[in-house]
């Protein structure tokens, strides 16, 4: 495919990397906005994930939150806040985002202390730990697998939708994707293309690298980990990810 | 907007002064054929993009359940395309489908495929393998195997994923406006293109929202008519 072709000369031009708006300006702006909506995110979803799990309630809200959310276009939440009073601009997409990368975050660290044993957490009481140490100490690693999940799926899906900014005047990598295909250069569009999935993938393999590093209890190298259960017995923890 | 705030330091623009309000009862009405023939291309890009995947997830699922092997680059390719995010699929498919929905609808499919193909495989997964022995033992053949005893007993997760699938990809349905085939998209885009026209947005943006609302209450009276056994366990 010749449009293939013309893709890898673009990206091979160092030109294209280093200019003005080039493609290292916008993966700067597409990461700064992307981490900014997560951190953003987790500020407000931890503390409340927290409070309902430990408590046990709220659950019917949680589910309602993160079912509802997936039937909101992300481009249409995109293009709300961009003609809102804030403007559009990388405010509005990073307001945008935040919305979109709370519900995950919010769901799994509802599920995962929910789902602490409350015998353990009686135990630690027993033993004189107050009530923030057991959060701190028993609570929060037995959910950290949960909560990475939530956090990583946010983040694939916050990296992902960040290009679509472009579509309404946005920045980030969608910018090349959306110039290329308005000016008919459609190895440009490849190019972004690529550069925005390859992004997607290494977000993933990043978190996930993350996720065992921070995960207490022996380390099994992700990739190496034996499958004790049959391979997709366990369907996602809660099915709050969506492509975008 | 008074005109000391206006975004341009003092100076009301007529964009500003002008009245734009967040939904207008009489642009639907005014607008309601095209918002309708939106609505169509939207509705019909999302029900086939549901129906191939799921044509196309069953066989996989079914073949990753018989061997291990399988199951792992099913759901490991599964994982690579559910992150690859929309507007770059489409873009890479653009070279070989050009202009016409079919880009939308490929790109769709692929998404819906990977969502169908791990909640069927979790459905099927779940049926107890003595359940299965005890029909083999009973003389049923392969397909009447999975006609009696896997879809009934795997009919709940299958249902889930079908709704799972369907309300992600009205949603997704929208970035289709790349390609000028984003069913409702078309508004949110023509009214962003349109001098920032809320009217148009919201409608596109609300019209989306409900489609999906529509569609998961539909699936969900689907599944209570398809397993009716289900209640009487719940009564």
């Amino acid at each position: 495919m010749n449009a293939f072709g013309d893709a890898w000369i673009y990206l091979n031009d160092p030109f294209n990397w280093t200019r003005d708006n080039g493609i290292l300006d916008l993966l700067v702006q597409h990461l700064t906005i992307s981490a900014v909506a997560v951190l953003a995110a987790l500020l407000f979803a931890l503390p409340l994930g927290i409070a309902l799990g430990t408590s046990g309630r709220g659950g019917g809200v949680v589910v309602v939150l993160s079912n509802v959310s997936r039937a909101i276009p992300t481009l249409a939440l995109l293009t709300l806040f961009a003609v809102s009073p804030i403007g559009f601009g990388p405010r509005a997409t990073t307001i945008a985002l935040a919305v979109f990368a709370f519900p995950p975050i919010l769901t799994n660290t509802f599920v995962g202390f929910r789902g602490v044993d409350a015998d353990v957490r009686e135990a630690a009481r027993a033993m004189g730990l107050s009530r923030g140490q057991v959060i701190r100490r028993v609570d929060l690693p037995l959910a950290l697998p949960l909560v990475m999940t939530g956090v990583r799926t946010s983040a694939v899906q916050v990296v992902a939708t960040a290009s679509l900014a472009a579509l309404v005047a946005g920045g980030g990598l969608g910018r090349i994707v959306a110039l290329g295909f308005g000016q008919q250069d459609y190895g440009q569009m490849i190019a972004g293309a690529i550069l925005i999935a390859a992004l997607a993938l290494l977000t993933e393999l990043a978190l996930v690298l993350v996720t065992w590093a921070v995960t207490p209890g022996p380390r099994v190298f992700p990739f190496l980990r034996p499958r004790t259960r049959p391979v997709g017995t366990e369907p996602e923890p809660v099915a709050a990810g969506m492509p975008l | 907007m008074s005109a000391g705030s206006s975004p341009s330091g003092g100076v009301t623009l007529a964009v500003d002064a002008a009245p734009n309000p967040w939904f207008d009862p009489s642009y639907v009405i005014d607008n309601w054929d095209t918002i309708l023939r939106y609505l169509t291309e939207h509705v019909r890009l999302t029900v086939s993009a549901v129906v191939l995947g799921a044509l196309i997830a069953l066989p996989l699922a079914l073949l990753a359940r018989r061997s291990r092997f399988l199951a792992g680059p099913v759901l490991g390719l599964s994982t690579v395309i559910y992150t690859i995010p929309s507007l770059a699929m489409f873009a890479f498919i653009f070279p070989f489908t050009g202009l016409s929905s079919n880009t939308v609808l490929i790109g769709l499919v692929a998404y819906s495929l990977v969502i169908l193909v791990r909640n069927f495989l979790a459905g099927l997964q779940g049926v107890p393998d003595d359940v299965r022995e005890a029909g083999r033992a009973m003389g049923y053949g392969n397909l009447r195997l999975f006609w009696q005893i896997d879809l009934p007993l795997a009919l709940p997760a299958f249902m889930a994923g079908l709704r799972i699938a369907t309300v992600s990809t009205v949603a997704l349905t929208t970035v289709g406006v790349l390609v000028g085939h984003g069913g409702l998209g078309q508004l949110i885009t023509g009214g962003f293109n349109a001098n920032f026209y809320r009217a148009e947005i919201v409608t596109g943006a609300l019209g989306c929202v409900l489609l999906a609302l529509v569609a998961d209450v539909l699936l969900a009276g689907v599944e209570r008519l398809l397993t009716p056994w289900a209640r009487l366990v719940r009564a």
